[in-house]
């Protein structure tokens, strides 16, 4: 709840952007105070690590004349994220980053009244594949003898995540539902502490993300052995796909900016001109390489279509799993 | 003595000319934001981030260490003076800082504090030092069984104490439980207990709002009271023989609870999720319990502000342990930190102490380098802060409701925060005319969303069953410990009945 109160860092910098001259742009529109930049998710997880670094480009190259200031809202699997924007009373300085949560939320509490396809394109910065994660200790290096190891625990495998019909549920009940694996799973408050729970053996496995999981994979602790991903990822080149396994099926987390509905439209031209810059920096290119994210430029109306997309797919895989 | 060596090292890399300046600014900076209520650590290293890219890496992360440990000894500064929280971290420093400084002795407090900050600072550096990587390892052997277990000992810390009314704590225990499970529940996701269907309990009840409420606005209003309309005024004075004689004072009546809160804080702290906040409030609980006369504490007892304070400190040094060796926050600050250290391209988690050691190394050198300058700086600022207070009640008055409405208002800029708070600065006023203790209300709030999610993840864990809490080589004594706690008040009343017979 604390750091609601980086909500502040606004406030503040204002007063002190105030004394320091701005940018000087030539024309078009400028936010003319900081920029309500809400975070689907905690602190920590992955969402958040790519939302503060984008922070960090936009600071680093003084993009924006007013700063982004990162809120984090991950309550209700983002709901509370959804319900702040959609509230906005300034559409033209509220942006969001967004994960698959955009998707599955609004369909999963219907009586939240969201309607996705109200808010304001601005950019899709990438796409974040999963993989399954065990402990160097357990002794498993398949995929084969994970699944035997399960199915020997009849029930008592653990696996941790970031909640009931969040992205990496979604990925284990398929994976439990086509291999016919019954798995114990625990939910954690973000992707972050769930790599934590497994670095100290409390669980078993996780299907998270490579940036969530690299520090302890460098270090020996964690082996890769199952990408959920179209093809083998060139970080782990050794690690097979579900595909080649048999089954068609991937899944990535969309790491995308939106814009509060109701945005005018010279902001959003504002917004998907900075945003554009950040993707095309040095900086994000690297991230995207060194985190193993792939990227998946589109312009305002593919993402809108994406959208709908995603809509219709995450109501499949929900209500395979029974929601 | 291959740590001794990289330690100097790192010292020498802190006291270079641009890395000294760092952490004098850095200090400084921090002790303000820390000093004005609503604004703590999180929000100046947040706001002064995009400084650091003038600087190199090294450098940046040392000023930012520099404001978290400069914010960690200002936020003492308006509990102690104002009776405001600067910051969350520093809420349980008001429950003693505020009855010395009404008592005249608001000197002492804040002595008090700069010292025990000074000697948790040092106590959680030299623990950093020799035992990083072995304490990384103890952060990841706490699983949810371990860290409830904990939860639980933290509570029974606030009941088991003789002194106070037990079932007014219960009472104000299983409030503030009640208060911190408004809003999305971590576990399904659904929403909970949004009171009159109003958005603004979406996003659960800030804890800081809540300790605004209770003791700016609730404080300001029992002074008004007690006063009953005549100018009180405190005539604080402030001398160098004084302040040496405080300090005696404070080594004296405080050094228990600062080693209490050094080494409690710092072992929070180093647990991810928690930070300084839960540190410092378990702290006080347990500086409390173990003193020989608890039932001073609340009415000024130096030990209640140097266990906080010893432990907001320690705890601020511990956070930093879990993100640079498993790349996971500890804290709120830390999360920010973080995201610096991305973008200077450097990579949290366990190959960090390897790959970068002149960085680690420097920067532990900067915590040690950064701690001496914020104790000199604190004492030296100390006389302004006390003149401030010469000022009557009657201009004092307003100054803590403002401040109280634009601390509260900049935590979240939502005016239904701001009506919260005043609901609850009135809700605290009648519960301490009525006799209720408050800062048990408050431990739960922080505490309950800990305990909660860990509570239930153990049970997922055991397929609900609670030995879980018992048979674990960690989990189990902290349990029974927690348990012998909360009922010895009860083998107490049934040994004192027996004994007339």
């Amino acid at each position: 709840m604390k750091l609601t109160k980086r909500h502040l860092l606004g406030t503040i910098a204002a007063s002190l952007l105030v004394a320091t001259p701005g940018i000087a742009f030539a024309d078009g529109w400028q936010p003319r105070k900081p920029i309500d930049f809400t975070i689907m998710a905690g602190p920590g997880g992955g969402a958040d690590q790519i939302a503060r670094f984008i922070q960090s480009v936009a600071e680093k190259k003084d993009l924006t004349n007013r700063p982004l200031v990162p809120n984090n809202k991950g309550g209700g699997s983002g709901a509370e994220a959804l319900i702040h924007v959609s509230g906005t009373n300034d559409p033209d300085h509220t942006i969001l980053v967004t994960l698959n949560s955009f998707f599955t939320t609004p369909l999963r509490q219907a009586n939240l009244g969201i309607d996705i396809q109200t808010f304001t394109p601005i950019a899709m910065m990438g796409v974040d594949p999963f993989v399954l994660w065990v402990h160097k200790d357990s002794g498993m290096t398949t995929f084969e003898e994970y699944v035997e190891q399960v199915r020997s625990m009849n029930g008592e495998f653990v696996m941790g995540g970031t909640g009931q019909g969040q992205e990496d549920s979604i990925v284990i009940a398929y994976m439990s539902d086509a291999y016919d694996l019954d798995i114990k799973y625990i939910p954690y408050s973000g992707g972050g502490a769930v790599a934590k729970d497994l670095a100290g053996k409390q669980i078993m496995a996780t299907v998270n993300n490579p940036a969530e999981a690299k520090g302890f994979y460098e270090a020996g602790d964690f082996v890769p052995l199952l990408a959920f991903s179209d093809e083998r990822m060139p970080a782990y080149p050794d690690v097979p796909t579900i595909k080649e396994k048999g089954h068609d099926f991937s899944y990535y987390n969309q790491r995308a900016v939106v814009g509060a509905p109701g945005m005018s439209d010279e902001a959003a031209a504002y917004y998907q001109d900075v945003f554009t810059q950040i993707f095309e920096s040095e900086d994000w290119q690297g991230y995207l390489t060194s985190e193993s994210l792939s990227p998946l430029w589109m312009d305002a109306a593919q993402q809108q279509e994406y959208w709908g997309l995603q809509v219709e797919n995450h109501k499949k895989l929900l209500a395979a799993l029974g929601e | 003595m291959e740590i001794l060596a990289l330690l100097a090292d790192g010292m020498l890399l802190a006291l270079q000319p641009l890395n000294l300046t760092m952490i004098v600014i850095g200090v400084s900076v921090g002790l303000l934001i820390g000093a004005m209520p609503g604004l703590g650590s999180v929000n100046g290293v947040a706001i002064l981030l995009p400084v650091t890219f003038l600087v190199p890496p090294g450098s940046a992360i040392i000023f930012l260490a520099a404001i978290y440990y400069g914010a960690m000894y200002g936020g003492a500064i308006s509990s102690v003076t104002l009776g405001i929280p600067g910051a969350s971290t520093a809420v349980a420093t008001t429950f003693d800082g505020r009855p010395l400084a009404r008592q005249g002795r608001a000197s002492l407090a804040l002595v008090t504090a700069a010292l025990a900050s000074f000697v948790g600072g040092t106590i959680a550096n030299m623990l950093f030092t020799l035992f990083a990587p072995a304490l990384a390892s103890v952060a990841l052997s706490f699983g949810p069984p371990e860290v409830f277990a904990l939860m639980l000992l933290a509570f029974a810390t606030f009941v088991g104490l003789g002194g106070d009314d037990i079932p007014k704590t219960i009472f104000s225990i299983c409030f503030g439980l009640v208060l911190g499970s408004v809003g999305f529940d971590q576990i399904s996701g659904a929403p909970r207990l949004i009171l009159f269907e109003m958005n603004g309990f979406l996003q659960g009840i800030g804890f800081l709002v809540l300790a605004i409420g209770v003791y700016g606005i609730g404080e300001m209003l029992w002074t008004i009271e007690q006063s009953r309309g005549e100018v009180s005024k405190t005539t604080p004075k402030m001398t160098l023989k004084g302040m040496a004689s405080d300090a005696k004072e404070a080594t004296k009546k405080g050094w228990k609870g600062t080693f209490v809160g050094s080494f409690l804080g710092f072992f929070v702290g180093v647990l991810p999720a928690a930070g300084a906040t839960p540190g410092s409030l378990m702290s006080y609980g347990v500086a409390k319990m173990i003193s020989r006369k608890p039932e001073t504490f609340g009415q000024g007892n130096p030990d209640g502000v140097a266990a906080p304070e010893a432990a907001n400190n320690s705890a601020s040094t511990g956070s930093m342990l879990p993100m640079l060796t498993l790349g996971i926050p500890g804290s709120p600050t830390t999360a920010i930190l973080l995201g610096g250290m991305v973008i200077w391209g450097l990579v949290p988690g366990p190959r960090l102490f390897v790959d970068e050691t002149e960085f680690v190394w420097g920067l532990i050198g900067s915590f040690y380098v950064s701690n001496a300058a914020a104790v000199l700086i604190n004492l030296a600022f100390i006389p302004l802060f006390i003149w401030m207070l010469r000022m009557p009640f009657t201009v004092l008055a307003p100054m803590i409701f403002v401040l109280s409405i634009v601390g509260g208002y900049a935590a979240t800029r939502d005016m239904f925060d701001i009506w919260l708070m005043v609901i609850f600065g009135l809700g605290a006023f009648f519960l301490r005319k009525f006799d209720y203790p408050l800062a048990p209300a408050v431990l739960a709030i922080v505490l309950g969303p800990i305990a909660e999610p860990t509570l239930r993840q153990s049970l997922l864990l055991s397929s609900g069953d609670p030995s879980i809490f018992f048979t674990r080589p960690i989990a189990g004594p902290i349990t029974v410990i927690a348990l012998i706690l909360i009922f010895m008040p009860a083998f107490k009343m049934l040994r004192r009945k027996r004994q007339p017979a």
